[in-house]
């Protein structure tokens, strides 16, 4: 819950805000200090009461879901100022070993658990999959794991900054084949929340809040065995609605930051929301088109496979980084010029998708 | 060491558990509208039709995708690394995932036939399986 705290606190004061002023809390999961209610656990701990809360659980889509479900909750006059806030001490309080078994547990009890599924493991049947239909490469996949920790080299906060070239991403040792070790993403720790406020409300505090522009969510199933489609997901649908909703278009967006738990979760998403026609993702990440000055800078803090992973929180560090972006505080990653941003996550087997359009205010 | 997990069965799934104790791999077909669906429920998913019928599969079928596993869940899977987790379409329009038996793991590929098995599991019942089909 420390860490809970940590990120709230900063959240409130970025925004300006005294903790009574919150009258709408999010909270996500934790899987290190796990409750039936972690909205109220973290209230209580926070010390405030809020006449709305409740905690979401959607895997890698939670965070994206919790600004959602807070848009909506200020659209709808329920709420002024909603703080959303995710963490969990997965490395510390886990161990790398802990975090896969525990995450292993979402495998069916029937029908993969006794199979020895884990969640690399069940991406590597959509990589697979992907490899066979659209032509996707091992050094496509490898393209995005240095791209990303090229760009996790920017920031000071990154979990992994060591340099990673192509061979030794080619070369790492083998997780869940095709998908080697820097396919995947990170144990971590850590924590981050955000304050959503209506507009008017914000304008009371702050002058450097960001615009929710559009949002759509997509949910297809659950289990691995039960996907529709091992290379077309809900994020064409949640992505959909967002760009309707904001009026735009993939082509009008400055800067990506997409869920990206294992390499192929990015480059499929990628495919499927519209960035890219079928099988040209990854010939288009080799040409750099996620680098800085690329088409579609993407992950620019570094993404869940070099920045970190905490949970929900992994999801949320994708938002805080778009709304640095669209503030111009991204330092030495910033994207000249952004002005929108695409964010999306996706919880389960690419089972849960919420995708979100902020702009500039 | 743990063991490994055994299928937790439910009030919905006894039938196919049963079946598979015997040898035979089930799967549900819709009177109301033929949709075919797994794992077993009350219902159809498809018209919502109440009962669907149980049927045995021939146990054939042919592999969507597949993965070999380096690096295991938990440690009861750490002996059998490097194993192969498959989807398999069966032939009548039901999928599961399994792993791939009686061969090395790199004969693993989409698209080759496989035919179903069943082990024996620790404490009674059988998981299904799947081999390469020998014609
Ligand atoms: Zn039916």
């Amino acid at each position: 819950m420390a860490l809970h705290a940590e990120a709230a606190s900063a959240a409130l004061a970025d925004a300006g805000l005294r903790a009574d002023e919150v009258d709408g809390v999010l909270c996500a999961y934790s899987l290190a200090e796990p409750h039936l209610m972690l909205s109220s656990v973290f209230n209580e701990y926070f010390g405030i009461a809020p006449s709305y809360s409740a905690a979401v659980q959607a895997g890698g889509a939670t965070a994206c879901a919790l600004v959602m479900q807070a848009a909506a909750l200020v659209r709808a006059g329920i709420c002024r100022n909603v703080l959303a806030v995710c963490a969990d001490n997965r490395l510390t309080g886990l161990g790398r070993s802990g975090a896969v078994a525990a995450l292993a547990e979402v495998g069916h009890p029937q029908f993969e658990r006794p199979y020895g599924m884990s969640i690399p493991a069940a991406y590597a049947l959509v990589a697979r999959r992907c490899m066979f239909e659209r032509g996707v490469t091992a050094e496509h996949l490898a393209a995005i794991s240095v791209t990303q920790r090229g760009h996790a080299r920017r920031h000071p906060k990154a979990q992994a900054r060591d340099p990673l070239t192509m061979e030794q991403a080619l070369s790492a040792r083998m997780i869940a084949d095709p998908l080697r070790l820097y396919d995947c993403c990170l144990v971590s720790d850590g924590g981050a929340a955000l304050v959503i406020s209506a507009a008017d409300a914000a304008a009371d505090h702050t002058d450097r809040a960001v615009s929710i522009l559009g949002y759509g969510q997509m949910n297809t199933h659950e289990h691995a065995f039960a996907m529709p489609s091992l290379t077309d997901f809900g994020c064409r649908q949640s992505a959909a609605q967002a760009f309707a909703m904001a009026g735009l278009t993939p082509a009008d967006i400055d800067v990506a930051e997409i869920y990206d738990s294992f390499t192929i979760t990015l480059l499929a998403e990628l495919e499927s929301i519209g960035f890219f026609p079928k099988g040209e993702a990854g010939p288009a990440i080799l040409d750099g088109a996620l680098e800085l000055d690329g088409v579609l800078p993407c992950n620019t803090h570094g993404g869940l496979l070099s920045y970190g992973h905490s949970g929900a929180a992994g999801g949320m560090f994708h938002i805080v980084e778009a709304v640095r972006q669209l503030r111009g505080e991204a330092e030495a990653r910033q994207v000249a010029g952004a002005e929108t941003a695409f964010v999306h996550g996706d919880g389960g087997i690419l089972s849960a998708h919420c995708s979100l359009i902020l702009g500039r205010a | 060491m743990a063991a490994k997990p055994v299928p937790l069965v439910t009030a919905d799934t006894r039938t196919f558990w049963d079946a598979c104790a015997e040898g035979a791999l089930t799967f549900q077909r819709c009177a109301a509208c033929g949709h075919v669906q797994f794992p077993p429920r009350p219902f159809c998913t498809a018209c919502r039709a109440a009962g669907p019928g149980t049927e045995r599969s021939a146990g054939l079928g042919t592999i969507h995708s597949f993965t070999i596993v380096h690096r295991a869940p938990t440690a009861a899977f750490k002996a059998d690394t490097p194993y192969v987790l498959a989807l398999v379409d069966f032939d009548e329009g039901f999928r599961l995932m399994v792993n791939l038996r009686g061969g090395p793991p790199s004969d693993a590929r989409i698209g080759l036939r496989v035919r179903v098995l069943f082990e024996p599991l620790a404490g009674g019942g059988a998981l299904p399986q799947v081999r390469p089909l020998v014609e």
